[in-house]
């Protein structure tokens, strides 16, 4: 296992920094925001990431993708948390594209895949009833008559659910909240009768929605994977989500640092830059020395992913772990380092500080992952 | 077959047949010195032997007694011992610590004067650096050396001199410049322990054991030939060799703990299991302990991976400036490993001697109070805080 970049993936994050620095530094998420764009994105923007491949990466070759890996894909991620760029890559080009090519027949993988790669759909995961992540807590049942399923319940916290075309859907074919076996995954067009879609608004001014399904039909051919072993698959995907989702966090914590410890440089208090005073030194070292365990954490979950690791849980529980924590740790650190200016629209780490706790509650927080970690450790 | 194959098979070869059976079990490592003792005569044997072929410092030129090979050669040196279990044949501060250092300032004479007998585990040295008013201001030392003839006459005191009572010699920081500036009047100076002018008191640790001395030098002596970088120029041997020092002491937050690839069940797991018991899931009852073990082993894990960047990183050639958290995370990560087993441990974790407890218990309570000094030897961690505000990350003094 290398830690280290090799030059192609090196190359890639080049690219990717290159191209969000002056395509999507944070002014254009301010953008987006203060114009309340309906769309959470800008299409245009999307479209020259689908163009550099970035849709790609997780697809398999023979769907028309890259199989860059996680290595891959976490790198770009690291960047877009850096700039705050809002895009569907996560949903659509992590979620949408695992989901399907890990879980899809080869209709489905040949229906969805290449229209993922070109940019065509993007994807929701819809997964989510409660306000803690529980991945086994599906209420939503899916009632089989003939060769229909009827959807019935509702879904929260579902990332870019009102920009999508294709929405993943777990529902519960048998068993009872809590069971593992019975769920199972649907495919679902959002425009069909009986969905419902309003877009939630959160801290971090990104994209999500709650959805409410009333009595949707859907056919036999939309299951995706195989009836009432859903969880399996969640599972798989669900682990190189929380990694990627950990790679985005680590970009967010780095750039908020990096941005607070300019600050400390220049600011002066008591005759002197308050980046010499040894209570500010201490706080911010311990800061560097979580960077670079999370740091270490995401690389190692990513290259777990990409070598198909018989331990990749346990590995992707402590990305997200480590993630979250140090994400937290630096973001409240940060504003209190700056002061009054911190807690004001006009500087950005505030913006830092609200999409670190959004990222924090995708697919576990800290101390889900702590507990997971430890149970899959036999403690 | 290529080189290093064939380096293989000598090895193994060899080390099939000079490896005692008694040195392929776990046990204790020789310190050598000029009144070595040794716990087995096989101790006696392997030591020699493999100082004879220069393997007790493997890397080493071999023009200075080591083993003249290559870093891929020593890796295989290593897997093969490992592979039978050898132990280590020495141990000593002249091969972690001073070595290094001489390798890099010492002049050609000193090299061959010096290094040969740290090879042969001939020469136990000790290292004179704190003193009672210089602790983690080091370069306020005051011990001095005034030149007189072709010596230099020492007199002053040196504190947590490690195993002083049982060292040959020391390797010490004295004055040299008394009106200088602080950093640049010192020297780094060889001194002989057996001598009138040196004594030596063992300093009794919170722990009950003695690993550390005090050392006088009342008109000790030491020839002018044996300081070592220049007059003056001590500083820089000095910080060298405490790069050498902390990675040795790092080198402890990563012993025990999650080791990253496999599925290993921690040893803190095991004595939370022990002590507090299991619910019926086998998960340990204590809750709030079980979280603090798994907070523990995920830090554990990422600090192991955070090595294992460093060393790759360093060996593609790109700069490693999570180097320096090394020894800052390493040591106070060991400290709350054994402060969560005494919790663990509850009663049977604060026992002193005697009865009521077993050996490992006892041994594990003195191991916790020893892991104090951890975070406080070899620069603390408030220094290293320091370190790293100031080289890494560029922040300014006052």
């Amino acid at each position: 296992m290398a830690l280290v970049l090799n030059e192609e993936q090196q190359s890639l994050k080049d690219i990717a920094k290159e191209f969000l620095q002056k395509n999507a530094p944070v002014t254009h998420f301010r953008e987006i925001r203060d114009t309340e764009s309906e769309l959470g994105y800008d299409p245009d923007l999307w479209k020259q990431m689908v163009d550099l491949g970035w849709s790609g990466i997780l697809v398999p070759e023979e769907y028309g993708g890259f199989d860059f890996g996680m290595v891959g894909m976490g790198s770009i991620l690291e960047e877009m948390g850096k700039m705050l760029t809002p895009s569907p890559l996560f949903s659509t080009g992590v979620l949408g594209a695992s989901l399907i090519s890990l879980g899809g027949n080869d209709k489905q993988k040949q229906t969805y895949l290449p229209q993922i790669v070109d940019g065509s759909i993007t994807t929701a995961l819809a997964l989510e009833e409660g306000n803690r992540h529980s991945p086994l807590s599906i209420n939503t049942e899916a009632k089989k008559e003939g060769k229909n399923y009827t959807l019935t319940g509702s879904k929260t916290f579902v990332i870019d659910g009102h920009s999508s075309n294709l929405l993943i859907v777990a529902a519960r074919t048998s068993g009872s909240e809590n069971d593992s076996s019975g769920i199972t995954l649907f495919l679902v067009d959002p425009s069909i009768d009986g969905v419902e879609v309003s877009k939630t608004s959160m801290v971090d001014s990104r994209n999500s929605a709650n959805i409410t399904l009333n009595e949707v039909i859907v056919s036999l051919d939309d299951v995706l994977s195989e009836e009432n072993n859903g969880a399996a698959l969640l599972e798989e995907v669900l682990d190189r989500a929380q990694i990627a989702i950990s790679a985005e966090m680590l970009g967010n914590a780095s750039q908020a640092f990096d941005i607070t410890l300019e600050y400390l440089k220049e600011r002066k208090q008591f005759g002197a830059v308050i980046g010499s005073f040894q209570a500010l030194q201490h706080r911010a070292a311990e800061m560097y020395s979580e960077l670079e365990l999370t740091k270490s954490s995401v690389i190692a979950a990513c290259v777990a992913a990409d070598e198909q690791s018989n331990d990749l849980r346990r590995m992707a529980s402590l990305a997200k772990f480590k993630a979250g924590e140090t994400n937290h740790l630096v973001t409240n650190e940060a504003v209190q380092m700056h002061g009054g200016v911190g807690v004001t629209d006009e500087y950005d780490v505030g913006l830092y500080l609200k999409r670190a706790r959004v990222t924090e509650q995708i697919f576990g927080n800290s101390e889900y992952h702590l507990d997971r970690y430890a149970s899959l450790s036999e403690y | 077959m290529t080189d290093l194959q064939t380096f293989r098979e000598e090895t193994r070869d060899w080390l099939e047949a000079n490896c005692p059976p008694e040195m392929r079990k776990p046990g204790d490592v020789a310190w050598g010195g000029r009144n070595a003792q040794f716990s087995h005569p096989d101790q006696k044997l392997w030591l020699e032997r493999m100082g004879e072929k220069g393997w007790t410092c493997p890397t080493w030129p071999s023009e200075y007694g080591g083993g003249g090979l290559s870093k891929e050669e020593n890796k295989i040196l290593q897997e093969e011992m490992g592979a039978i279990g050898a132990r280590s044949p020495l141990g000593s501060f002249g091969i972690w610590m001073l070595g290094p250092a001489l390798l890099e300032f010492a002049t050609e004479e000193q090299k061959k004067e010096h290094l040969p007998p740290i090879v042969r585990g001939e020469v136990w040295w000790c290292q004179g650096y704190s003193e009672p008013g210089s602790g983690s201001d080091l370069a306020s030392l005051s011990t001095k050396a005034v030149e007189e003839g072709d010596e230099y006459i020492i007199n002053g005191q040196k504190i947590w001199t490690s195993y002083a009572d049982k060292a040959d010699k020391i390797f010490c920081l004295v004055r040299t410049g008394p009106q200088e500036p602080k950093h640049d009047g010192i020297s780094f100076l060889l001194i002989d322990m057996d001598q009138p002018g040196v004594t030596t008191r063992p300093i009794t640790l919170i722990s009950g054991k003695s690993p550390f001395c005090e050392t006088f030098f009342d008109d000790a002596k030491a020839p002018v030939k044996d300081l070592v970088g220049g007059l003056n120029k001590g500083w820089t041997v000095a910080k060298r060799l405490l790069e050498h020092e902390r990675t040795m002491i790092s080198a402890m937050g990563l012993s025990g703990g999650g080791d990253g690839s496999k599925k290993t069940k921690s040893g803190l797991a095991e004595i939370g299991k022990k002590y507090a018991g299991v619910d019926s899931e086998n998960q340990i009852s204590d809750k709030a302990l079980r979280r603090k073990v798994a907070l523990h082993d995920l830090n554990s894990r990422a600090f192991g991976l955070t090595m294992q960047r460093v060393g790759e990183e360093t060996k593609v050639g790109q700069p490693s400036p999570a180097a320096a958290m090394a020894k800052l995370y390493g040591t106070e990560h060991n400290k709350l490993r054994y402060e969560l087993m005494l919790e663990a441990m509850g009663t049977q974790g604060i026992g002193w001697d005697g009865e009521g407890f077993s050996m490992e218990e006892l041994a594990i309570t003195r191991d916790w109070l020893r892991t104090k000094a951890n975070s406080i030897e070899g620069g603390t961690s408030e220094v290293q805080l320091n370190v790293i505000s100031k080289r890494v990350l560029g922040l300014p003094d006052k």
